[in-house]
């Protein structure tokens, strides 16, 4: 798998509210001397400020599928340009996705689910989402597309950090922190982000849940170090330190993760209906959801990963000598019945 | 996956021996004929003619990919990601016969046997008639496919949730077939008593244009890319499964409460299929490269490019029906003289 997965074309799916900085980071994107060459869908034809061949107006078309499920739904117009774009293969090394500030990432991420002829030749990297250091607290507050772009996220870009004191900005990264603890977040001006940090990430690869792993763990504490390096209008590491021990806890109320785990092994023939019927019933309400599983009998990890409720999971690997066999599971949604959730996940494990 | 094997199979007659190949230097997406001369559609930049013997002749129509393509047989028209709609004829003169004023994708061509000429960018569908009059409409969504039908100058558009029918030339309201999912492309019956579109989920749908029922074409495990009709518009071939599907039209009832016949069943899925001008007879192309000539009654085989390559991409007939021209999609093509 991780072969193929090699040669189809990256696809980073870029977006963020109104305002937050989208069209900067993408015409940064586009005029680095990175070498290489981007195709660019977008929805505003002239907000782009580089000559390039290949920037391709869309129109944000979501279709429902004729499958009976509601929340399957698919951006037709990427179909159609993804598809005319493999005329082309070969001109370009990579393709983002621009949706508009309103747009609700999933229809995006879904098209890579669904489609055969987009799942053959391209891969869904990652959501960026670029966040407004200033307004993004309100925004959470009175605009839901706002919480679902963070949500969905596993790149957070946070910028116009100038425009804040560091009491604010404390308070817009704990508000985003309750709502996605594991996206990779980075504190920008004008979008100054190393674009190894936003693009190659492979967040939807699953042979790579391994590498997101840390952010698993340590979502408050360690997500800024690496990065320091390259971003001088950080405030030093002494804010760092007061940040990832000052940290306020907040609680969204409608947007919430959930992250289990299990020191013993699981039980597939349990876990595996679970989990789907937990899709097919719950889906809606979950955006986002990871697992890396150690099940009974079985010397390789399962790794899965989901876009409400399409799933995708295989085996991974076998487990190391000496690595723990611990199982975890985090989803990301609306109102997520946690106590159901928990309990269904607590009886699959082998006692 | 078990080789097809043409040389450890009794059963099957091969041609392979009588196919003139042809390596075309870039990706095919198509093939038409002028006369004896096929013209290779390029994925992007240049149609390549091939005819007598010779080394084929890129021919530039596009300045940069060839996203859609159709032919009457006297003209090849394709639309790009230039923004442009070209004409190719016989003696290889191009023409640039429309230049979106956005410079969008040109999505979709349809040609008409009077002339006319329809494309599509975005939501807006065009037509110029033979008498060079254009005139266009907007749908509710993208349009996914235009076809024409045999007769009079009306338009089907495919998009999503249903297709409208349009008569350029009237100012009465365009009649809209809803059926919902999205359509991606649209083609009449020869007899002009049926509509099929194909979607995309890997199903067809259909309409009888006289009470407008509804015929629902389902079961691939594949999008349906390649339809044909047969001679006289008896059945629709079709793509998409690891056999030919053959769709009965012959009744009056077209398809509905009737199975589809499937022929030439491999162990790969059918990507192009064509079917012969005059004789019951059909081309079929597959994912592992094999190209087969199938007799419609009995379903009977004839090799005639082995599997191995690349998958079938390009598959037609000349319109007298003695050559039949392949390709597939890196540019390894052929051509049978019968």
């Amino acid at each position: 798998m991780s072969e193929s997965t090699t040669q189809k074309i990256p696809v980073t799916v870029l977006t963020g509210y109104l305002g937050a900085g989208k069209t900067t980071l993408l015409n940064r994107i586009l005029s680095e001397n990175h070498g290489k060459k981007y195709a660019v869908i977008v929805n505003e034809f002239g907000e782009i400020g580089i000559d390039n061949d290949l920037i391709i107006g869309a129109d944000e078309e979501v279709f429902e599928m004729n499958n009976g499920c509601v929340c399957c739904t698919v951006r037709g117009d990427l179909v159609r340009i993804l598809d005319g774009l493999m005329k082309r293969k070969g001109k370009f090394d990579a393709i983002i996705v621009e949706t508009t500030g309103l747009a609700d990432p999933a229809p995006v991420a879904q098209t890579f689910f669904v489609d055969e002829d987009v799942q053959k030749n391209a891969r869904l990297d990652a959501v960026v989402t670029v966040t407004d250091a200033k307004w993004l607290s309100d925004r959470l507050k009175d605009a839901p597309e706002a919480k679902n772009q963070v949500a969905f996220a596993d790149v957070i870009v946070l910028n116009k950090t100038d425009l804040v004191s560091r009491a604010e900005l404390a308070e817009v990264e704990a508000r985003i922190r309750a709502i996605n603890p594991y996206a990779k977040l980075h504190r920008t001006e004008r979008c100054k982000v190393a674009l190894a940090d936003v693009l190659e990430r492979g967040a939807f690869d699953l042979d790579r849940i391994l590498e997101i792993e840390p952010e698993f763990l340590e979502a408050d504490d360690h997500h800024h170090h690496d990065h320091d390096h390259d971003h001088h209008h950080h405030h030093g590491h002494d804010h760092d330190r007061d940040h990832s021990h000052g940290l306020k806890h907040y609680h969204d109320e409608d947007m919430q993760s959930l992250s289990l785990s299990s020191d013993k092994p699981l039980d597939p023939t349990r876990f595996m209906p679970w989990l789907q019927d937990l899709m097919a019933n719950e889906g809606q309400k979950i955006l986002r959801s990871k697992g890396i599983l150690a099940f009974s009998d079985d010397d390789d990890r399962y790794v899965f990963q989901g876009v409400h409720m399409m799933l995708e999971g295989d085996h991974q690997r076998p487990w190391k000598e000496g690595e723990p066999r611990q199982s975890r599971v985090v989803f990301i949604g609306r109102e997520l019945p946690e106590q159901m959730i928990r309990e269904g996940f607590e009886s699959c494990i082998v006692s | 996956m078990t080789d097809f094997d043409a040389g450890e199979s009794a059963s099957i007659v091969s041609v392979t021996d009588k196919v003139r190949a042809i390596t075309i230097p870039a990706p095919v997406s198509a093939v038409h004929f002028f006369g004896e001369s096929a013209a290779f559609v390029g994925a992007e930049e240049n149609i390549y003619l091939a005819s007598g013997e010779g080394e084929p002749q890129a021919i530039a129509v596009h300045g940069g990919g060839i996203l859609c393509v159709a032919s009457d047989g006297a003209r090849i028209v394709t639309g790009g990601d230039d923004g442009k709609v070209a004409s190719l004829d016989a003696r290889g003169e191009v023409a640039v016969l429309a230049t979106d004023a956005k410079r969008r994708w040109i999505d979709n061509v349809a040609l008409h046997p009077d002339g006319a000429v329809a494309w599509s960018a975005g939501k807006t569908a065009f037509v110029r008639s033979g008498k060079n009059q254009e005139k266009s409409l907007d749908v509710p969504s993208t349009v996914g496919g235009l076809g024409f039908a045999p007769k009079g100058l009306r338009l089907a558009i495919a998009h999503y949730n249903g297709v409208t029918l349009w008569f350029p030339n009237m100012a009465a309201t365009p009649e809209f077939l809803a059926w919902a999912g999205s359509h991606l492309a649209v083609a009449f019956s020869p007899d002009n008593k049926f509509l099929v579109t194909a979607m995309h989920e890997p199903a067809l749908h259909g309409w009888r244009l006289a009470d407008n029922r509804h015929m629902r074409m389902t079961g691939y495990p594949g999008r349906v890319r390649s339809t044909s009709w047969s001679a006289g518009g008896k059945a629709l071939a079709t793509s998409g499964a690891d056999a030919v599907i053959l769709w009965p039209f012959a009744s009056k009832d077209g398809p509905m409460g009737k199975e589809p016949a499937m022929l030439a069943p491999l162990k790969a899925r059918v990507t192009a299929v064509a079917c012969h001008p005059a004789e019951a007879i059909l081309a079929a192309g597959y994912g592992d490269g094999t190209v087969l000539m199938v007799r419609l009654s009995d379903g009977a085989e004839i090799l005639v490019h082995r599997n191995g390559g690349a998958p079938i991409a390009a598959l037609a007939w000349n319109a007298k029906g003695t050559l039949l021209a392949f390709a597939a999609e890196d540019g390894e093509a052929g051509i049978l003289r019968l």
